[in-house]
């Protein structure tokens, strides 16, 4: 029997402060039924990297939000990557994955430690500093933007397209009626943005673009992928900062061991990435009456992972809830899994290593100057506000 | 083998010489091609062709003080002295395309005068970076020029420094490909400003030949960790991901799949047996980074930096 529950994941309250509801969904069973969608639900970590890295039972081509693809119309032409499966899927990844490839990346960052120190010299005023809009969404907006190659002008719109997209996978709630006016105008704006004419000609785009017309993909996908990258690059990474200045505001003694012992930094994102899992959630769909944990789950329903929850399972991690970067946080899902799992990982731990090395030769302290204030999104753990102030 | 007679052999630039070669009935060749060509004192070199096609086969050498021997007897040829030689062979084609960027260094040049005199017929549009050492060291400028000067930038390093690869290199194009030929820093400079090309945009010619690659195997290797100053060994069925976190260095690390690309690391000395989804054929060929959670050795030992 699949235990049957009434929590609300989406709801207000539970998006606030999601742990206590994902504790008990993990306690339910390895597969909960989700009754007031009707979707099924896995929080424990096993199931969770399981169910990620069977791709022919857990389909992605049908949506990896709430919406079923196959009797829903999206409510925009769907991602050539994330919600695709192979082998439609498996021309772009490799684009991707070559493009955002350790090589690639060794040339596009050159200036990214350059690009980081600036940003700490301005931020180091002596005030007190919010670090959500002042580094968290400050960094990646200022380099991975100009990697990508967009124009300057509009750029303001991306932090706001990630959100309604992330509030888009999630159901039909307050939140998503909140991002419902700003739908058309922040698509079109992406959209015109992927434009073979409006990207740089030294960019990121510009080598999606290139390959499409070498033949690696088609030129009808080059645009949609463009568009991966402006989705899926940008408030991941902010919010994965977000995380990691939580996490050191709140345990100071963490960013002293990391001024020991700089060599910490990589593994630092990476718990930070564990601990907050910046990406709650994706939805799968069953190809076929699929059993999990001995729980059979039919043909065509809409699965519920929790990334989150994975990454916090007392199964899987010893004392889950402690932010420690000692912690070799390898193997988390909260980049997913398999083969979608996220292409711009290295890009993320780059732009990391940037930004806390500047501000490890800087900053003594990392204290907690205010009441932290959490933003509302159905699928990202995201910060509106981190008063701190960096000594 | 082909029977020919040196019929030609002029100093054209410092240091090096230009040698036609005429035979009964020799094969024709692409540009890209080389011959091998045994010397009188028993080395056998290989030099690609550099003439036009049809009729003698001309090569151009560089005398240089560091080889084996090689260029010094090509150097001291004397015209109607008789060579044995392969038929021309060819790794190195020039594959149809729109637009074609050559980027050529010294000695490098002489493939890529038959690629521009090729293209140019072909009504490509083409353009060519050429570098060397100076101005006078540079051969068969005044061939090229002849051909279209517009589309010819000389670049000797003495008067203009290194070549201006970034710039010529920074925008991707799928309609165009990318053939250098030269010392072994400058193609790995192209390599690196051509990261963002599409992935066969960029062809390469390295003289100097790859070792062979032993056979993978399935036994036991060590690995030496050259930065902690351990070696260790991998069992048979360990991967080596797991070896190193045994022997307490910690890794990141993701999928233990070879799909993902966390584990990636920098490879000092041996030979990987590549068994990850990421690598290109030509990036496993290079052998420099590669994935600990299923990659193993071809080598008794791998030198890894850790």
């Amino acid at each position: 029997m699949i235990p049957v529950s009434d929590i609300d994941p989406f709801s207000a309250e539970n998006l606030e402060d999601p742990l206590p509801f994902q504790a008990a969904l993990r306690d339910l069973g390895p597969v909960v039924l989700l009754e007031r969608y009707g979707v099924y639900a896995l929080a424990r970590f096993d199931e969770v990297h399981a169910a990620l890295r069977d791709w022919e039972a857990f389909q992605s081509g049908a949506g990896v939000g709430i919406s079923d693809f196959r009797r829903e119309k999206p409510w925009r032409p769907p991602s050539v990557l994330l919600e695709a499966d192979p082998p439609a899927h498996d021309a772009p990844r490799a684009v991707l994955q070559r493009l955002l490839s350790p090589k690639v990346l060794a040339r596009l960052t050159e200036e990214w430690e350059r690009d980081a120190e600036k940003l700490v010299d301005e931020v180091l005023t002596g005030e007190v500093v919010d670090a959500i809009p002042a580094l968290a969404e400050a960094f990646p907006l200022r380099v991975f933007p100009d990697a990508v190659g967009i124009p300057d002008a509009g750029r303001e719109n991306l932090l706001p397209y990630g959100d309604l997209l992330f509030n888009a996978f999630g159901p039909h709630n307050h939140l998503f009626e909140k991002s419902l006016p700003s739908m058309g105008p922040l698509s079109a704006w992406v959209n015109e943005q992927c434009r073979r004419d409006v990207l740089r000609p030294d960019g990121l785009g510009a080598g999606i673009w290139a390959a499409a017309e070498a033949g690696e993909i088609t030129l009808e996908q080059a645009p949609l992928i463009v568009r991966s990258l402006l989705s899926a690059g940008v408030d991941t990474t902010v919010n994965a900062f977000g995380a990691l200045f939580f996490g050191f505001a709140t345990h100071p003694d963490q960013w002293t061991l990391l001024r020991e012992r700089p060599e910490l930094i990589r593994f630092s994102f990476e718990e930070a990435v564990r601990w907050e899992s910046p990406v709650q959630t994706f939805f799968r769909t069953t190809t076929r009456d699929v059993e999990v944990s001995g729980a059979t789950i039919p043909e065509g329903r809409k699965i519920l992972m929790f990334l989150g929850a994975a990454n916090r399972d007392e199964r899987r991690w010893d004392d889950p809830d402690r932010f420690d970067i000692t912690r070799n946080a390898s193997g988390h899902v909260g980049f997913g899994m398999g083969i979608h799992q996220c292409v711009g990982q290295h890009t993320a731990r780059a732009e990391a290593v940037a930004l806390l090395g500047a501000l490890l030769k800087r900053v003594e302290r990392i204290e907690l100057a205010g009441e932290p204030v959490r933003h509302p999104n159905n699928t990202l753990r995201a910060w509106d506000s981190l008063p701190v102030r960096l000594v | 083998m082909l029977d020919v007679e040196v019929c030609g052999h002029d100093v054209i630039a410092d240091g090096v010489v230009a040698v036609r070669l005429r035979g009964e009935g020799l094969p024709a060749w692409e540009p890209g091609a080389h011959l091998d060509v045994h010397l009188p004192n028993g080395l056998v070199r290989q030099y690609s062709l550099c003439g036009e096609p049809g009729g003698d086969y001309r090569i151009g050498v560089l005398r240089e003080p560091s080889s084996r021997g090689g260029s010094d007897a090509v150097h001291t040829l004397r015209v109607g002295e008789r060579l044995r030689i392969s038929e021309p062979r060819n790794n190195f084609a020039l594959e149809p395309a729109d637009r074609y960027l050559f980027i050529a260094g010294g000695i490098g040049i002489t493939p890529i005068l038959a690629m521009v005199r090729a293209a140019h017929g072909e009504g490509a549009d083409w353009r060519l970076l050429y570098g060397g050492r100076s101005r006078k060291s540079m051969a068969f400028v005044d061939e090229l020029l002849a051909i279209d000067p517009e589309r010819v930038v000389l670049h000797p390093q003495d008067e203009d420094g290194l070549l201006p690869l970034r710039s010529w290199l920074d925008a991707p194009r799928g309609d165009t490909l990318i053939y250098c030929c030269g010392p072994e820093p400058l193609l790995r400079a192209v390599e690196y400003e051509a990261v963002l090309w599409p992935l066969h945009a960029l062809r390469i010619e390295r003289f100097t030949a790859k070792p062979l690659a032993e056979p993978a195997r399935e036994e036991a290797f060590d690995v030496e960790l050259a930065r902690t100053g351990r070696t260790l060994t991998v069992r048979q069925e360990q991967s080596i991901l797991d070896a190193v976190a045994d022997a307490g260095v910690e890794l990141l690390s993701s999928c233990r799949q070879g799909v993902c690309g966390t584990c990636v690391t920098r490879v000092l000395g041996g030979r990987p047996d590549h068994r990850d989804s990421i690598l290109t054929a030509e990036a496993r060929e290079n052998g420099d980074r590669m994935y600990l959670c299923v990659s193993r050795s071809c080598s008794d030992r791998l030198v890894l930096d850790l």
